[in-house]
C-alpha cells in the first residue's frame, strides 16, 4: 500500500476495484464504512453486488476481466474533460503522450460495450474520482488474479498519477494483501528473483553482499516460481520439494496439474500443522507450531511490522518452523544457531535496508512501517511523498486482453472465486466454531440461472470446467450476475481449484483465479 | 405582497348574511361519540320529509362536552341559538318550533349568540352571560364550535391569516421581539418563554431550520390540543408559519398522535386549502417567504411528547429522548436548528399577531400572560373545555365554570398536569392558576388537564394509577425511570393490597428523590410527582392502608370486606345470583351470608341488592 | 478551525484547567478523580442513560451526567456529594434488583463493571425484591452467549454495532421495564444479520454477552493475556491470546491495538480454536510403504537431510525447490529462503504471494 489504513479512514473517496473488504479484510471494511459515514464517497467496480456495492454511490458491475478497458474509459473521459491534475503530471510523471494514445482508443461507448457498464455511469465515476481532491484506490485479488494482472495494476497506477492522487495523505493506491504475512514473506526474500528487501539476485554487488554475510557462494540465477516448479516436476527436472505452511493442492489453480507435479517428485517434505491435502502426498511430514506457540513478526498490508508473541509452549513434539529449518540446515552441514527469533530479525535488519532501523526493542513499544532505514527513523506511513522511488512516475498505456478462457457454447458460465468472511484459506477448516457456523461451500448462482436448470436451494450443483468437476451446495442470490458462478476455495470436500484455469500472468505468474469458463448441471446422486 | 383584505371583505359579504335557515352540528370527536352523526342523519331525514330549504353545516366542539350533541340554529335576521343535549328524537320538534315557527325551544336552548345586529330572543341568555361561559375568556378557542374547520374561507372571514400578513411585512427579529413582549410561555407544560426559545433557534447557525408542532397530547384526561386541531386547524398552521418566518425555517412538521384521526383529517384538509390559497408553499402571499408543512403521525408513545424523543420519532428512530445540550434550537430535527412548540402555543401566536402584543400582555398575571385552555374531567359536574385568563383560581374553574362535584359529593383533590403533575387538596383551591404558583405547591401547569376527584377517590390508588401509566410509558432509556417507575409501582401495589410496611414510605420518598434529580428527561423527572404530592397532602391515607389495612375511601379491593346486614336482607337471592364466584349462600326468603374466604370483593352483590343490605367495610 | 481556549473549573475543591469542549468527566479524570460510568465509552457516542456518572454542579437543576456535560469557565462540580452518592447507590440498587446475583459462577467475575461499582459503593442488597426478568439464555450459535438477565441496557452493544461496525443489528425493543436489546423482530443472533465480529462482547460491561468457548475455562485472574498479531488476513489486527494452564482458551481484543483497537472479525476473535484441534499433527511422520508412521525428530531430519544432500549430489543444486509461507513469520520466511539459497544452493524459493 502506498498509504496507511488511517488514510482510508480519512479519505473523501474510496474507489474499490476487485475487492470485497467487508468479507476478506473485515476490519478494513469497518474503517471504510467509517469514512463513508463521515461523508466519503464510494465507487465500487465489481461484477458481484458485494456489501460495499450496496453502500456505493456508484456501482460499476463490470464483466469479469474487463478492468483495463474500464480504467482506460475512465481516463479517456478525464483527459477529454480536462479533469486531470496538470501540475502533478507535469512535475512528477513522464510519458503522458503514450497513455493518451492508448486511451484515445477507448471512448465511453466502446467501453460500455466491452464492460457492460452504462455510459452515464462511466462519466459519473470519472468525474467523481477525478474531481475529489482526497481520493484513494483500494484493490485486491480481483485485480491481480488475472492473466492481465500486471497490466491491471499498471493501469491503476496510471489513473492515480493522472489525477495526482499519490504521494500525500488520504490518497494513494492501496493493494490489500490477502494473507496475514504475504507482505513480510516477500519483504524477507521468499521470492525467486530477490534477496530480502527486494534486492535482485542477479545484481553482482548484491549477490556479493549476501555471499559475504552468509559465508557461502550463492547462485545469481533466477529461481523458479511455483507454477514453474510444478511444470518442471512433471518434466522431471525438479526432483524434490520442501513445502512449508502451504497447501497448493487446495489453493493453487488447476489442482490436477498441481497434483501431477507433486506426484512426479522423488521426495516431498511438508511442514505444517495439519495433514493437508498436499501433506498426504509427502514422504516426510514435519510438525510445525502455530502462531500462538512462537515469537516473531508479521508485516501487514500497510507495511507495518508487528510482533507475534509466544503464548503457550509448542504442542506435543511440534517445533516452530524456524527451529526445524535451522536444525535441518545444521544437519546438512550449514550451521544455523539462532537462539531466538529476535536474533534472526537482527540478521534481517542488517541485510535489508528497508528493515534496517527495526528491532524487537522498538517493536515492543510501537509497530513500525517500512521503509525504516535507521534506528531513529519513525517509519514511513506514506510512500512516494515528493518523488517516486525511481524518480518520475512513468505512464504506460495498456490494452485490453480478454481473459485466457471466456465462456463459450460448451462452457457457457463464468466461474469466479474468492474468500468468505467466515473462512480463511484452509486453516479455518480446523476451527470448530467457524466450521459449525459455516460448514459447507455454497456456490453463488443467480436465481434465473437456477430456475433454468430447476435448481432449488436444497439441491446440489455440479460445476465442470475443462480441467475437472466439483459438486457443491448452493446459495441462490442475485448478488452474482446472470451467467456467473462464484465459489470460495476453503473447503477440501469442494476443491474449487480443480476448476480454475492454470493460465498465469506472464510477469508475476499469478493464476487467473477470477475467470474460468464452466458448465453447470443439477447434481443427481447415482 | 398580495393582501387578503379584499378577499376577506368579499367573503364577509358572502357569509355574514344568510338568506335561509342554517343548522350547524357540533362534530368534534366528543360530539361524534355522543351521537352527532345520528343527529345529522335525523336532521337530513326530517328536513327532506318536511321539504324545508335549510343549509346543514358542521362545526367542531364548542366546549360543552357535558351537553353534547350541540346544535346551532340560525334564521335570517335572528341571532343563532345553540342547543344542548340534542338527540335524534328531539330533531323534529326543534325544526318545527324553531325553524318553521321561529319559536326557539326554550328548555333545550343553552344560549343565543348576540351580534348587535339582530334583536335577541326573550328568555335565552347570551353566550357570555351563560353559566358555563360567564367566567371564561374565549380567545384561543374563539373559533372552536363556531366556524367550519374544514373551510378556509370561514377562517379568513374571522380575520385568519391576518397575523401572518402583518408579520411578513416586518423583520424576523421584530417578530421575535413582539413574542417576547407578549409574555407568551409554552403551553406544553414547562412554560418556557416562547420568545427566548425562538431567539435561540433564530441565532443558531444552520443551512436549514425546522419548525415542529407537538400535537402528541398524551396526558390522561387532556384534550385541549385535540379540540383546537379539530376546531381551528388553520390557527396552528398560521402560528407555525409565523414562527418559521421568525427563525428562518422553511419547513414544518406537525407530530400528531394516530389516536386523533379527525384532527389529522382536518389538518390535511387545512394544509391543502392553504396551499390552494397561496398561503402555504412557495412565496406565500407573493412574498419571499416559503414554507411547507408535513404531518407525521405518531404511534402513541407518551414519551414522544417529550420534544427530543419526538424529533427521533419524526426521523424514524425509536422514540427515546436525546441528551441536552445540544438543545433542539441548536441541533434538532436531522441535526438542524429546530423550534418546537405545542398546538396551543402556536394558536396563541396567531392570536397575538392578529390582536396585538399589548392587548395580549394585558391578559393574565405578572409572569403568566394570556389565557389557558383546560379540559375538565373526572368527578366534575360539567365536563368540557374551558378557557380562562391566567390567574383564575382553581375554585373558580371547578365550581363557577365546572359546576362543582357530580352528585353533590364532597371535593377531595384535583389532579393537574397529567402524570407529571400533582394532586392538590381543598385548601389549595384558591391559588391562582399560573406557571409559578402551581410549581410552588408541588403540581405543574402541564398541558391543561384537570382531573377532579371526589370523596370516594382513594389517593393511594390515584398515585398507583398514574405510576401504572408512567411505568408503561417509560421509554426504557435511563435507569432511574425504567427501573424506578417499576419499583415504585410495586410498592404502591403492595400498599393498596394491604401488604405495605411503614418503610415503604421512606423507600418511595428516596426513590422519588433520585428519580427527580437523576432521570434523563422530563418524563422520569416528574413521574414521582403524583406519589410525592399525594404523600404530601394525603399521607394519612397511606398510613391507613399500611397500618390499619384499611382503604378509607373504600376503593382498594384487597382491603375491603363485604357482609350482609341480616336486618335488611329479605332473602331475594339477587346478590347470590350476581356473585361471580359463588361466595354467597342462603335460600329464598332467608338471610344470605358472604363467605369472606371465597369473596373477591368485586362489589357485584352490593350493586345487585335493592335493600341496601350489603355492607362494605 | 477556531482556536480552542482553556477553561478553569473546580472539581471537589480542586481547580483544574482544561481545553474548552472537555466534558466534566474528562476534566475529573485529568484531576485524578474517577467517576463511575456504565454506558460511557470513549469510542462511542454519548448515551447518558445509565446515570451512574451524575455529579452536582452549582447552578444546575438536578444532577447532570458528567459524561455529557461540557465544562465551562468557573463551573463548580461536586463528584461525591451526598445527593450524588445517594443517586449512584440507588441506581445500583435498581440494577441489582433485576440482576441474577450469581457472581460466583459468572464468567465475568472480577471483570464486571456492575460488580466493581456495587463493591465500591458497598451496595450489598436491594430493597426491591419483587420481580426479576427471566429470559432464556441464547446460546444457539457457536460464538456468543447472550444472557439478557444480566443486561443492564447500557446500549454499548447497540452503538458499537451501529457506529463502528456499521451493521445496525441491535436496537432497543419493548418499553419501560421490559426494554431489551434485541435484533430486528427479536430473533436470535444466528437468524439475524449479525456477522459475529464480537465487538458487542468486547464492550459489554457485564456478563450479558460472553465468548461462548471461554465460559468455564478460567476466571479473569487465572488468565494470562498475551498480545499478538492475528494470523488471518493482511490487515494485521492485534489481540490478546487468553492463556490458562498452557492452553489458549480464547481471544479478547486489546484496546491498545494500533490497527484495530478493540475490533476484530469473526475469524480473529473466534477462529483461533484450531490451535488445539485434535487433528493437529504433533509428531514427525515418515511415509513407509505408502503409510505415515511416527518418527523421532532425529530420524525425520536425518532422512530429509540425507535425501536432500543425495539429490544435490545426484541431480545438481537445481533439482530442489521450496515453498515458504505467507502464514509464517518474517523470521521463518527469512530462514527458509536462506536455507534454499545458502544450503540447497539455488533461488527456487517462492510462496503463494499471489493469493
Amino acid at each position: 500500500m502506498t498509504n496507511s489504513f488511517k488514510d482510508i479512514e480519512h479519505t473523501n473517496l474510496i474507489f474499490l476495484i476487485g475487492s470485497n473488504p467487508t468479507e476478506a479484510h473485515p476490519i478494513l471494511g469497518v474503517k471504510m464504512k467509517k469514512a463513508i459515514r463521515n461523508g466519503a464517497k464510494l465507487i465500487v467496480a465489481d461484477p458481484r453486488r458485494t456489501e460495499m456495492a450496496d453502500l456505493a454511490d456508484i456501482w460499476l458491475p463490470l464483466k469479469p476481466g474487463t478492468d483495463i478497458p474500464l480504467l482506460n474509459g475512465i481516463m479517456h473521459i478525464i483527459l477529454k474533460e480536462g479533469l486531470w491534475d496538470k501540475e502533478f503530471v507535469e512535475n512528477r510523471t513522464e510519458n503522458l503522450e503514450e497513455l493518451k494514445k492508448t486511451v484515445e482508443a477507448y471512448p465511453p461507448e466502446k467501453v460500455a460495450e466491452i464492460t457492460g457498464i452504462h455510459v452515464e455511469l462511466l462519466y459519473q465515476a470519472a468525474r467523481l474520482y477525478a474531481s475529489t481532491k482526497d481520493a484513494s484506490i483500494s484493490y485486491t485479488l480481483g485485480i491481480t488474479e488475472h492473466v492481465t494482472g500486471t497490466d491491471n495494476v499498471i493501469n491503476i497506477a496510471n489513473l492515480a498519477m493522472l489525477t495526482g492522487h499519490l504521494g500525500r495523505e488520504n490518497v494513494g493506491v492501496n493493494p490489500l494483501r490477502g494473507q496475514n504475512n504475504v507482505q513480510g514473506a516477500c519483504d524477507v526474500g521468499g521470492l525467486p528473483d530477490v534477496f530480502p528487501g527486494y534486492q535482485k539476485v542477479f545484481v553482482p554487488e548484491i549477490k556479493e553482499k549476501f555471499t559475504k554475510a552468509w559465508g557461502v557462494e550463492l547462485s545469481g540465477k533466477l529461481g523458479l516460481t511455483i507454477p514453474q516448479m510444478f511444470d518442471q516436476a512433471i518434466e522431471g527436472t525438479i526432483k524434490g520439494m520442501y513445502i512449508m505452511g502451504e497447501d497448493p493442492l487446495l489453493s493453487d489453480p488447476d489442482a490436477s496439474h498441481v497434483e501431477r507435479g507433486l506426484n512426479s517428485l522423488e521426495f516431498l517434505v511438508v511442514q505444517d500443522l495439519f495433514m493437508t491435502e498436499t501433506a498426504k502426498l509427502a514422504d516426510v511430514f514435519l510438525p510445525a507450531s502455530s502462531f500462538a506457540e512462537k515469537d516473531g513478526t508479521f508485516t501487514n498490508s500497510e507495511r507495518r511490522v508487528q510482533r507475534v508473541r509466544k503464548a503457550i509452549d509448542s504442542i506435543g513434539e511440534s517445533k516452530p518452523d524456524w527451529m526445524i529449518i535451522s536444525e535441518l540446515s545444521t544437519r546438512m552441514g550449514y550451521e544455523m544457531n539462532y537462539t531466538h527469533p529476535s536474533k534472526i530479525f537482527e540478521e534481517i535488519a542488517k541485510l535489508t535496508p528497508i528493515y534496517a532501523g527495526i528491532d524487537y526493542e522498538r517493536l515492543e513499544k510501537k509497530s513500525l512501517q517500512w521503509p525504516c532505514p535507521t534506528k531513529d527513523h519513525p517509519g514511513t506511513p506514506i510512500l512516494h511523498v515528493g518523488a517516486f522511488t525511481k524518480g518520475k512516475g512513468t505512464f504506460k498505456g495498456v490494452d485490453h486482453k480478454p481473459p485466457a478462457e471466456v465462456p463459450d457454447e460448451e462452457y457457457p458460465f463464468y466461474l469466479s472465486t474468492g474468500r468468505r468472511l467466515y473462512h480463511y484459506n484452509v486453516t479455518t477448516q480446523y476451527s470448530e466454531s467457524l466450521t459449525e457456523y459455516h460448514p459447507d461451500e455454497l456456490a453463488m448462482i443467480h436465481p434465473k440461472d437456477a430456475e433454468k436448470i430447476q435448481l432449488s436451494k436444497e439441491d446440489k450443483l455440479k460445476v465442470t470446467s475443462r480441467r475437472g468437476e466439483v459438486v457443491t451446495a448452493i446459495e441462490i442470490t442475485d448478488r452474482v450476475a446472470e451467467g456467473t458462478i462464484w465459489m470460495s476455495f476453503h473447503h477440501k470436500d469442494v476443491p474449487t481449484n480443480v476448476l480454475t484455469n492454470g493460465a498465469f500472468d506472464p510477469i508475476t505468474l499469478t493464476g487467473e483465479y477470477k475467470v474460468a469458463a464452466v458448465k453447470i448441471e443439477k447434481y443427481r446422486a447415482e | 405582497m398580495r393582501s387578503l383584505k379584499l378577499l376577506r371583505n368579499d367573503l364577509k359579504e358572502k357569509y355574514h348574511s344568510i338568506s335561509k335557515p342554517r343548522i350547524t352540528i357540533g362534530m368534534g370527536t366528543c360530539g361524534i361519540a355522543a351521537g352527532a352523526d345520528k343527529v345529522k342523519d335525523a336532521l337530513y331525514h326530517a328536513v327532506a320529509e318536511k321539504g324545508l330549504d335549510v343549509d346543514i353545516e358542521v362545526t367542531s366542539c364548542i366546549g360543552m362536552c357535558y351537553k353534547e350533541v350541540n346544535v346551532e340554529v340560525a334564521l335570517p335576521d335572528y341571532p343563532p341559538v345553540v342547543y344542548g343535549d340534542i338527540t335524534p328524537a328531539r330533531v323534529t320538534r326543534m325544526l318545527e318550533e324553531h325553524v318553521v315557527g321561529n319559536t326557539p325551544v326554550l328548555e333545550w336552548a343553552e344560549f343565543q349568540l348576540e351580534n348587535g345586529k339582530h334583536t335577541p330572543y326573550q328568555d335565552i341568555s347570551s353566550m357570555e352571560s351563560s353559566d358555563y361561559y360567564f367566567h371564561q375568556t374565549r380567545e384561543v378557542t374563539s373559533r372552536c364550535g363556531r366556524i367550519s374547520p374544514e373551510n378556509i374561507e370561514e377562517y379568513l372571514i374571522t380575520d385568519g391569516y391576518e397575523g401572518l400578513e402583518k408579520v411578513l411585512m416586518t423583520q424576523p427579529q421584530k417578530v421575535i421581539d413582539d413574542i417576547k413582549a407578549s409574555g407568551l410561555r409554552g403551553r406544553g407544560g414547562g412554560g418556557f418563554p416562547t420568545g427566548l426559545k425562538w431567539q435561540f433557534a433564530h441565532d443558531a447557525e444552520g443551512d436549514k431550520k425546522y419548525i415542529v408542532c407537538n400535537a402528541d397530547e398524551g396526558d390522561p384526561g387532556a384534550f385541549m390540543d385535540r379540540s383546537i386541531l379539530e376546531g381551528d386547524p388553520h390557527a396552528v398552521l398560521e402560528g407555525m408559519m409565523i414562527a418559521g418566518y421568525a427563525i428562518g425555517a422553511d419547513e414544518g412538521y406537525i407530530y400528531v398522535r394516530a389516536e386523533y384521526p379527525l384532527a389529522i383529517k382536518r389538518l390535511k384538509r387545512a394544509i391543502k386549502q392553504a396551499k390552494e390559497y397561496g398561503l402555504l408553499g412557495d412565496h406565500i402571499l407573493e412574498s419571499s417567504f416559503s414554507f411547507d408543512i408535513h404531518i407525521k403521525v405518531g404511534a402513541g408513545a407518551f414519551v414522544c411528547g417529550e420534544e427530543t424523543a419526538l424529533l427521533n420519532s419524526i426521523e424514524g428512530k425509536r422514540g427515546m429522548p436525546r441528551l441536552r445540550p445540544p438543545f433542539p434550537a441548536v441541533k434538532g430535527l436531522w441535526g438542524k436548528p429546530t423550534n418546537n412548540n405545542n398546538v396551543e402555543t402556536y394558536a396563541n401566536v396567531a392570536l397575538i399577531f392578529r390582536k396585538g402584543t399589548e392587548w395580549y400582555a394585558s391578559i393574565g398575571t405578572e409572569n403568566s400572560k394570556g389565557t389557558k385552555v383546560f379540559s375538565l374531567t373526572g368527578k366534575i359536574a360539567k365536563t368540557g373545555l374551558a378557557e380562562v385568563p391566567m390567574g383564575t383560581t382553581l375554585r373558580q374553574i371547578i365550581y363557577d365554570i365546572g359546576g362543582g362535584i357530580q352528585e353533590n359529593k364532597r371535593f377531595k383533590a384535583v389532579q393537574i398536569g397529567g402524570p407529571s403533575g400533582g394532586c392538590l387538596p381543598e385548601d389549595k383551591l384558591d391559588i391562582p392558576v399560573d406557571y409559578d404558583s402551581l410549581i410552588k405547591v408541588g403540581a405543574m401547569m402541564g398541558s391543561g388537564g384537570l382531573v377532579v376527584m371526589d370523596e370516594a377517590t382513594c389517593m393511594v390508588d390515584v398515585a398507583r394509577y398514574f405510576l401504572t401509566f408512567s411505568q408503561a410509558e417509560s421509554c426504557g432509556k435511563c435507569t432511574p425511570c425504567r427501573e424506578g417507575t417499576t419499583r415504585m409501582l410495586e410498592i404502591l401495589n403492595r400498599i393498596t393490597s394491604g401488604e405495605g410496611e411503614m418503610e415503604d414510605i421512606e423507600r418511595l420518598e428516596r426513590l422519588a428523590r433520585v428519580m427527580k434529580t437523576t432521570s434523563l428527561c422530563g418524563l422520569g423527572q416528574t413521574a414521582p410527582n403524583p406519589v410525592l404530592s399525594t404523600l404530601r397532602y394525603f399521607k394519612d391515607e397511606y398510613i391507613a392502608h399500611i397500618k390499619d389495612k384499611r382503604c378509607p375511601s373504600g376503593v382498594c379491593n384487597h382491603l375491603l370486606t363485604y357482609s350482609i346486614d341480616a336486618e335488611k336482607c329479605i332473602g331475594c337471592t339477587a346478590c347470590a345470583k350476581a356473585c361471580p364466584v359463588n361466595a354467597i349462600t342462603g335460600t329464598v326468603k332467608k338471610t344470605h351470608e358472604i363467605n369472606p374466604e371465597i369473596c373477591i370483593t368485586c362489589g357485584a352483590c352490593m350493586e345487585a341488592c335493592h335493600f341496601d343490605a350489603v355492607i362494605r367495610v | 478551525m477556531k482556536k480552542m481556549s482553556d477553561v478553569t473549573l473546580t472539581i471537589d475543591g480542586k481547580q483544574i484547567k482544561v481545553p474548552s469542549g472537555t466534558t466534566v468527566m474528562q476534566a475529573a479524570e485529568k484531576a485524578g478523580l474517577s467517576i463511575p460510568a456504565l454506558c460511557y465509552d470513549p469510542e462511542l457516542s454519548i448515551a447518558g442513560s445509565c446515570r451512574m456518572c451524575v455529579v452536582e454542579i452549582d447552578g444546575m437543576n438536578n444532577l447532570p451526567t458528567s459524561c455529557s456535560t461540557v465544562a465551562t469557565e468557573g463551573m463548580v462540580v461536586q463528584t461525591k456529594s451526598k445527593p450524588v452518592i445517594e443517586a449512584r447507590k440507588m441506581v445500583l440498587e435498581l440494577y441489582l434488583a433485576d440482576h441474577p446475583l450469581d457472581c460466583m459462577t459468572c464468567q465475568k467475575n472480577g471483570n464486571c463493571l456492575l460488580q466493581k461499582y456495587a463493591y465500591e459503593y458497598q451496595v450489598k442488597d436491594t430493597p426491591f425484591k419483587e420481580n426479576k426478568h427471566r429470559y432464556p439464555i441464547e446460546d444457539n450459535n457457536p460464538f456468543i452467549v447472550r444472557d439478557m438477565d444480566k443486561c443492564i441496557n447500557c446500549g454499548k452493544c447497540i452503538r458499537v454495532c451501529d457506529e463502528v461496525q456499521g451493521r445496525n443489528v441491535l436496537q432497543y425493543a419493548y418499553r419501560g421495564y421490559d426494554t431489551k436489546v434485541t435484533t430486528a423482530m427479536d430473533v436470535p443472533l444466528i437468524e439475524s444479520e449479525c456477522v459475529f465480529c464480537g465487538s458487542c462482547v468486547a464492550v459489554c460491561p457485564t456478563g450479558a454477552l460472553l465468548e461462548k468457548k471461554m465460559i468455564g475455562k478460567g476466571q479473569s485472574w487465572e488468565v494470562e493475556k498475551v498480545k499478538t498479531t492475528c494470523p488471518f488476513c493482511g490487515v494485521g489486527c492485534n489481540f490478546d491470546l487468553n492463556v490458562r494452564d498452557g492452553k489458549v482458551i480464547g481471544v479478547t481484543s486489546n484496546p491498545e491495538s494500533e490497527v484495530n483497537g478493540r475490533h476484530l472479525c469473526v475469524k480473529g476473535r473466534f477462529g483461533t480454536d484450531y490451535i488445539h484441534h485434535p487433528e493437529r499433527i504433533t509428531t514427525p511422520l515418515i511415509k513407509k510403504e505408502g503409510v505415515f508412521v511416527e518418527a523421532s525428530w532425529d530420524e525425520a531430519l536425518d532422512l530429509v537431510s540425507k535425501k536432500f544432500l543425495a539429490m544435490k549430489k545426484e541431480y545438481g543444486n537445481e533439482s530442489i525447490g521450496a515453498l515458504s509461507s505467507a502464514r509464517c513469520t518474517n523470521e521463518e520466511n527469512y530462514v527458509m529462503q536462506k536455507f534454499v539459497r545458502a544450503v540447497i544452493g539455488n533461488n527456487n524459493i517462492d510462496h503463494c504471494a499471489r493469493t
